[in-house]
């Protein structure tokens, strides 16, 4: 096994001229950087979506509050939420993927290195795209806007007449050429998955982090072809006289929704399994304990992926569907979430008899369970056809799938954050700060979504740049918005200690947290090959059976 | 591995994360509580419903409400358990625990329970869809076609020739005769959803395409909703009156509307103004040649409390006001700022103040 790194040269070592480090990093093709680019790209859009996250909500403080313009509004929650899930959350977890499951199956890079540096900067071209809308939507003049029809678009607000200029084109072209990103690096991470793996590795010693991703990767080819499919036909209505989604020539709203949501609904699953997958490698390595029944885990993974395909018009309980249709929506809905419940019990079960220890990226993981416990009730009430006919289109969804997206994936990531920044920089996050920001983030995340479920069931529909004094609304959004300033200030502290621990923080060594997984056996950050010698491994946790010989794992796999 | 902890951290968290469910549990049965049943509801509450489809939903949703918090009782002390009891004692950090891979036994129980719970779940839910949207059209039901316009409502009563727009009048139900209130719902444009929170759940109006909703209310008042699905700029101000009236007085306001508009010689002057600007391309009063179907029927506009789909009162200087500049209560709105000589605005309101 290859633990000793050689002496190369480290990445952008002093006294080169900037230029030829920024050309480096344009050209590169190494899984490593790439991964890098992923998260920082996904970063900076965080903070441009949290800006427009915290606009809406001062706009929403009070009741009649003219902060910003209807206008201007609309525009925002349409690029806040394209913004967070093509521009954020995917390609933050694209960009561990990319970074981890080479390390983590003992290679040396992907599979497709060159496929892998064009789907980032597709992706890349699409967050460009989205945002000149700003500047071009009316024309190349420069006095643009941004689109308004909302980040689902629904038929026919996306058609000429509803939508003039430009600004939904930029939303369709940056959302389908982010998608075609999306596919390469798909690919790219399935094909490293089945044909890169180091010897010894079988299908059934993979890391849960790469199980996951592969059936994460899998949904995508999937499910983004529709998304992809659906923008294509957007464009021929709205240039070539198509009326796929023109309801005054006879087109069908209803198929857009299909179209959308068909792709929207396993989307939320493609974002949660690799923080599933997070979840699945710092639970074991901070409770000192294997993960509790690594088949179910990947069985349930599995079946949430075959599953979720099935749900997607729980969407759209209120368009008129017959009873049968919701009532077969309603069950695939509820049965999804029974493997979503294993997973849970079984991080239960890996955490229980262990010995916790509770660093910031623990922290984060245990706070996801709760949180995601929660988000999952919830679920269970949207699916519940019924129920959802009051509560769709409310602020008890926005509640919800927040819940899942802030207070889940977010978490996650966050987790990831603490638990892998010393393998990628070779510094420890300073845990001061980062305890700082786990505590003010969790106060303003309830604060927030805690309280957001309310004004739903009180009748508050989503999207409303402005709402009716005395129907009970007017306490709670207030507090929602200083709940949301809270985590922006939590975010501050996060970035911040990003930046200080790089310059200031201490070295982090091979392995400081006692891992088991094959990143842990090179340095930090590792070197540009990954292995000086290719690994074998003889079980799920080889550093383990390394560091424990006389009681190996590969001994009751 | 690692030193020592300082503060054990496990327990407050998750101590923490409870006082806030609770407390948010607290605030939300408050706010539950707080709606007084017997003036008009000015909160829209999903929990306080005076009618039967969200009656039979509300009984659905607390038996939902109470499995899921059970739910989450047994799984919050298990992990509020697991993290108090678990956490690594100071000093011990050495020895790894025992390496537990798995149990058959645990695992396939909890497979087995939530599949039972599932299976109860979708039978209670079954039962209900069904009962709402399988409901036979009783012969006395009153129809109504609700057309959703950015950004306002239009009623028609097709058997009893009404028109009117944003404030819905039905009849109260008696439950040995019902007299259940059935509305199609169509659109003119863009998608939007029809929502009274305390009469039924909501059911979108979809351009070129047909959708059904009903009503059984057992109680008289006005109940207040909006648009719940996003209809472009001006969604939040698509707002939506509900009177739920005694049958004499749904009779009594039915013989009303069926009127043409009055004619009053007295405000020929403003009557002249509106019929001969672009008021008429879009509104229209009966018996006159004003037969506009772009914006809301003019004819009994007196009779509604509130202008501009409810984001205004209904009274002389909003009226005024919306006439020359409707961005002022609702920018974004299609109505255009009429541009009229204050003599003319004057003669205007006072003319359409007669349209009782």
């Amino acid at each position: 096994m290859s633990s000793d790194a050689m002496a190369l040269p480290s990445v952008g070592s002093a006294g080169r001229p900037w230029v030829e480090t920024l050309h480096e990093w344009v050209t590169t093709v190494d899984h490593k950087r790439l991964g890098i680019l992923y998260i920082v790209y996904a970063l900076i859009f965080l903070v441009v979506g949290g800006i427009e996250a915290t606009l809406m909500r001062i706009q929403l403080m009070f009741p009649h509050y003219s902060f910003v313009s209807p206008q201007v509004f609309n525009r925002l929650f349409t690029m806040h939420g394209t913004t967070m899930i093509f521009f954020v959350a995917m390609p933050i977890l694209f960009g561990f993927a990319n970074y981890l499951v080479p390390l983590m199956i003992g290679t040396r890079d992907m599979a497709f290195p060159r496929l892998n540096a064009f789907s980032f900067w597709l992706t890349a071209l699409g967050g460009f795209l989205l945002y000149f809308s700003f500047v071009g939507g009316s024309g190349l003049y420069g006095a643009g806007n941004a689109p308004d029809v909302g980040w689902w678009a629904y038929a026919p607000l996306t058609s000429r007449a509803f939508s003039p200029g430009h600004s939904s084109d930029y939303w369709t072209i940056a959302v389908l050429v982010s998608g075609f990103g999306s596919i390469g690096t798909a690919i790219n991470i399935i094909a490293t998955i089945f044909s890169m793996r180091c010897p010894g590795m079988k299908l059934s010693r993979m890391p849960l982090l790469v199980w996951l991703n592969l059936v994460m990767t899998c949904m995508v080819l999937i499910v983004i072809t529709p998304l992809s499919a659906a923008q294509i036909m957007l464009l021929v209505d709205r240039y070539l006289g198509g009326h796929f989604f023109d309801t005054q020539a006879g087109g069908s709203a209803a198929i857009w929704m299909h179209f959308f949501w068909i792709f929207g609904h396993p989307e939320v699953y493609i974002l949660i399994i690799p923080c599933f997958a997070f979840m699945s490698e710092i639970i074991p390595v901070f409770s000192r304990k294997p993960i509790f029944g690594y088949p179910v885990m990947v069985g349930a993974t599995v079946c949430i992926g075959f599953v979720s395909m099935s749900v997607w018009a729980h969407h759209m309980f209120t368009i008129g569907m017959s009873s049968y249709s919701n009532a077969f929506f309603t069950l695939t809905s509820m049965v999804v979430g029974v493997p979503t419940g294993i997973k849970i019990f079984n991080w239960l079960g890996t955490m229980w008899g262990g010995k916790l220890i509770f660093k910031t990226a623990m922290l984060f993981c245990i706070a996801f369970l709760f949180q995601f416990l929660i988000s999952g009730l919830t679920g269970i009430m949207l699916a519940v056809s019924p129920f959802d006919w009051q509560l769709s289109g409310s602020y008890f969804v926005v509640a919800h799938f927040h819940y899942v997206i802030v207070g889940g994936i977010l978490f996650a990531i966050f987790g990831a954050f603490y638990y892998w920044y010393p393998k990628i920089t070779g510094k420890m996050l300073n845990e001061s700060l980062g305890k700082l920001h786990f505590w003010l983030f969790v106060i303003g995340f309830h604060l927030t979504f805690d309280l957001m479920h309310i004004p739903g069931i009180l009748g508050m529909p989503r999207r409303i740049y402005t709402y009716e004094p005395g129907r009970g609304w007017d306490t709670l959004n207030f507090l929602v918005t200083i709940g949301a300033f809270i985590q922006g200030i939590a975010t501050l502290v996060f970035v911040a200690n990003l930046v200080f621990s790089y310059f200031r923080g201490p070295k982090a060594g091979n392995d400081p947290w006692d891992a088991w997984t094959l990143e842990w056996s090179v340095s930090s950050p590792p070197p540009d090959y990954n292995f000086a010698s290719i690994p074998t491994v003889a079980s799920r946790r080889p550093l383990w059976d390394r560091k424990h010989p006389e009681d190996p794992d590969s001994r009751y796999e | 591995m690692e030193k020592k902890h300082k503060l054990e951290w496990g327990p407050v968290a998750s101590r923490a994360t409870g006082v806030l469910v609770i407390l948010a549990g607290i605030l939300l049965a408050a706010s539950l509580c707080t709606a007084s049943p017997e003036q008009d509801n000015p909160i829209p509450n999903i929990f306080r419903t005076y009618s039967t489809p969200g009656d039979s939903i509300v009984r659905l949703s607390w038996f939902v409400l109470a499995i899921c918090a059970l739910i989450f009782l047994v799984v919050f002390t298990l992990l509020t358990y697991a993290i108090a009891k678990f956490r690594n004692k100071a000093g011990d950090a050495q020895r790894e625990p025992a390496q537990v891979y798995g149990s058959t036994q645990i695992e396939l129980a909890w497979t087995v329970i939530p599949i039972l719970i599932v299976v109860v779940l979708f039978l209670a839910t079954a039962r209900v869809i069904h009962a709402i949207q399988d409901a036979p059209k009783p012969a006395a039901a009153v129809e109504v076609t609700a057309i959703g316009h950015q950004f306002w409502w239009e009623f028609r009563y097709p058997a009893l020739g009404v028109v009117t727009a944003n404030e819905l009048h039905i009849p109260v139900s008696d439950p040995a005769h019902p007299t259940p209130t059935f509305l199609k719902l169509l659109s003119a444009d863009t998608d939007h959803s029809f929502w009274v929170p305390q009469l039924a759940g909501k059911t979108d109006l979809i351009p070129n395409r047909v959708n059904e909703t009903w009503v059984d209310p057992q109680r008289t008042g006005l109940f207040l909703g909006q648009c719940a699905q996003y209809c472009g700029t001006q969604h939040a101000k698509m707002l939506l009156r509900v009177y739920v009236e005694s049958p004499e007085a749904f009779q009594v306001w039915i013989q009303a509307q069926k009127q043409t508009a009055n004619q009053d010689e007295k405000e020929l002057a403003g009557r002249r103004v509106f019929e001969t600007t672009a008021c008429v391309n879009c509104h229209a009063v009966g018996g006159t040649n004003a037969t506009g179907r772009f914006g809301p029927d003019l004819t009994h506009m007196m009779s509604r409390s509130t202008i501009a789909a409810g984001a205004a009162e209904n009274t002389k200087g909003n009226l005024r006001l919306w006439i020359q500049n409707p961005d002022a209560i609702k920018p974004g709105s299609l109505m255009p700022a009429m541009q009229l000589s204050d003599a003319d605005l004057e003669a205007l309101v006072r003319y359409l103040e007669t349209l009782q």
